[in-house]
């Protein structure tokens, strides 16, 4: 079953298309990472999605309900949790439990019941008397997001869950949200970091309006990038950058740490070359390997490989 | 000399140690990061090496002068972009560069030609004219950039510079760190991001104050005791709970593959195919994989709530 449907999603803003043509489904359990560069319209597509903005085309669902004309009965179904969003430093943990219960209205009858849920689940029980501002970091994310949860929404949405906690704190934060993914929550998550991108079931990249991949994290590296990678450790890697970058059959290359990061259509064919114009210009291949591109290889690349196409229309239109 | 020689700092506030007697040293024209999450004493490190903080213990050298005693001509040979770097919206990019320059103290004579530097060299040029406050999120990080560069300074310290910036300008950032390193700049950077600290020379783990590991990222990473292996699945969250509840080493759930840390590669290999062929499950693939500093870092520090 599907809890998120998108068909031919539009928003314009006067001539601007914000959103083009973004077609989209999110199954009962998966967690989808949205990602795209700062106005690529990520944000946009997000607030059709939680029922803030009016589409200007095509339909869409959220957990049932018409993102055209059902947008009041989304926002009481969705849950919302950010790395900014504020709980109340000087209030108790259970007193920000509290205040959130009164913002979602939930009933009296449940409130205790939801609360103690809350507790358990972010494993805060004996901390409920804490002052907020008191808790390391990963405790705070888990209870923003215990608070996110207070009203059982079918969809959760998460933007940049954890940026800046410390690592350990991050991965029992994603141990938490594929539990409940687990038990039927659909996470969306956006996020400008692939360190949380690749907690996700499944990532949409979203450029200029249009969505430009989807696909698990693998698939991602192992398909969806057009390049091959190549790493390159030498001495004085900044001069032999500069040689290697003049290098025809290199699209782009990098200083990466001490190394050297190439991009090329063809690996196979560049190495020997490279070898070649190394040892010529006097300096020594000490490795040179192919690598699995990061997530961010593969999104730089499809982005910049979307700009060439868009400059090259451009160029044929005169 | 060392560009920078750090000798048992150490920062309190009342009982809070923000800072546990650090020592490291970074050699001219390296590119050092300091990398920890939140809290970890990244921005109090960058606040007593720029004279801004006193320490409560140890001592500092930045570019061989004396962090508390010469603080004053310390700040003309260093630069500091600070985490909420002050660039005043209803300027210029030029105007604030000016400023900046002033601030400095940079001779009027000669700044325009190294301002034309700085402004082609961050991709600046085109926007010399734009307000500040106009800027994306990328071109402002790159203007704090060129306001901390406007006095050619020798050492660089940046406060976790690409905070909030999506992958393309952050990989447009490092580009132009690279480049300052070959002007043989020293640069100093802080990041909470394990992925972005594999492009420095050099990393110190910072954690809750204290240093937990300083070497290249290569040797950071030959820290791990045991093998990584990946697991692919096509129910992955299953596998992991499956792994977990036979303990056949530290599980952790990615999207679509398990990460598997084992004390012995090929038992562990076995054992996690013979608990997973056990419970009826397909293993679609199990390899030998590279660490990444996320791994190192979460095997070397304990959990909060442990």
């Amino acid at each position: 079953m599907n809890v998120v449907t998108l068909k031919d999603l539009e928003r314009r803003f006067g001539d601007f298309v914000a959103v083009k043509g973004v077609s989209l489904e999110v199954a009962k359990g998966e967690i989808f990472g949205f990602l795209g560069p700062n106005g690529a319209g990520k944000s946009t597509t997000i607030r059709m999605l939680c029922g803030l903005l009016e589409p200007s085309g095509g339909s869409g669902t959220v957990a049932g309900f018409d993102i055209r004309t059902q947008r009041e009965a989304i926002k009481q179904n969705i849950g919302y949790m950010s790395q900014k969003f504020s709980l109340y430093e000087d209030l108790t943990v259970e007193e920000n439990i509290d205040f959130y219960s009164g913002i979602y209205r939930i009933p009296g009858a449940k409130k205790a019941e939801r609360k103690a849920w809350v507790l358990e689940m972010a494993h805060l029980q004996a901390q409920r008397r804490t002052r907020t501002g008191q808790l390391p970091g990963g405790w705070k994310q888990r209870l923003s997001l215990g608070c996110a949860l207070l009203h059982e929404p079918p969809v959760l949405f998460l933007d940049e869950p954890t940026s800046g906690v410390d690592p350990m704190s991050r991965r029992d934060f994603w141990d938490l949200i594929h539990q409940l993914a687990g038990g039927g929550v659909t996470v969306f998550v956006t996020t400008h970091y692939m360190e949380e991108a690749e907690y996700c079931d499944r990532l949409g990249l979203i450029y200029r309006g249009e969505l430009v991949a989807l696909g698990t994290p693998t698939e991602m590296k192992e398909h969806r990038m057009t390049e091959q990678v190549l790493s390159l450790s030498c001495d004085r890697a900044h001069d032999a950058l500069t040689v290697v970058a003049a290098l025809p059959g290199v699209r782009d290359a990098v200083l990466f740490g001490r190394d050297i990061h190439l991009m090329t259509a063809d690996a196979e064919r560049i190495v020997p070359i490279l070898r070649d114009a190394m040892e010529q210009a006097g300096f020594e291949v000490r490795a040179l390997e192919r690598i699995t591109p990061s997530l961010e290889d593969v999104f730089v690349s499809l982005i910049e490989g979307k700009d060439r196409e868009e400059g090259a229309q451009r160029e044929f239109k005169g | 000399m060392d560009a920078i020689r750090v000798e048992g700092l150490g920062r309190r506030f009342g009982e809070v140690v923000a800072l546990d007697e650090l020592s490291l040293r970074v050699a001219p024209g390296e590119i050092f990061g300091l990398v920890g999450p939140d809290g970890a004493g990244k921005t109090t490190t960058m606040r007593l090496l720029t004279g801004i903080l006193n320490p409560t213990g140890g001592d500092a050298w930045v570019d061989g002068l004396h962090i508390v005693r010469e603080a004053d001509a310390l700040k003309d040979r260093i630069g500091y972009m600070a985490q909420r770097f002050g660039l005043y919206p209803d300027l210029t990019v030029q105007e604030n560069m000016d400023f900046y320059g002033d601030l400095y103290g940079v001779p009027r004579k000669g700044r325009e030609s190294e301002m034309e530097r700085l402004l082609a060299f961050s991709n600046l040029t085109p926007f010399r004219r734009r307000r500040a406050g106009n800027l994306s999120g990328g071109m402002k990080q790159k203007l704090g950039l060129a306001c901390a560069l406007i006095h050619t300074p020798k050492v660089l310290f940046l406060d976790e510079p690409t905070n909030g910036v999506d992958p393309v300008s952050r990989r447009d950032f490092w580009r132009i760190l690279y480049q300052l390193q070959k002007e043989g700049v020293t640069i100093f950077v802080s990041t909470a991001y394990l992925d972005e600290a594999e492009r420095c020379n050099r990393v110190a783990l910072l954690h809750k104050g204290k240093l937990l590991a300083l070497d290249t990222v290569e040797g950071v990473k030959g820290l791990l005791k045991g093998t990584l292996l990946e697991l692919r699945s096509d129910r992955p969250r299953e596998a992991a709970r499956l792994l977990r509840e036979a303990r056949v080493g530290s599980v952790a759930l990615f999207g679509d593959r398990v990460h598997i840390l084992v004390a012995e590669g090929e038992a562990g290999q076995a054992s996690i195919e013979a608990t997973l062929k056990g419970s009826g499950m397909e293993v679609l693939g199990l390899k030998v994989i590279e660490p990444d500093l996320e791994d190192v870092f979460t095997s070397a520090i304990p959990r909060e709530d442990a």
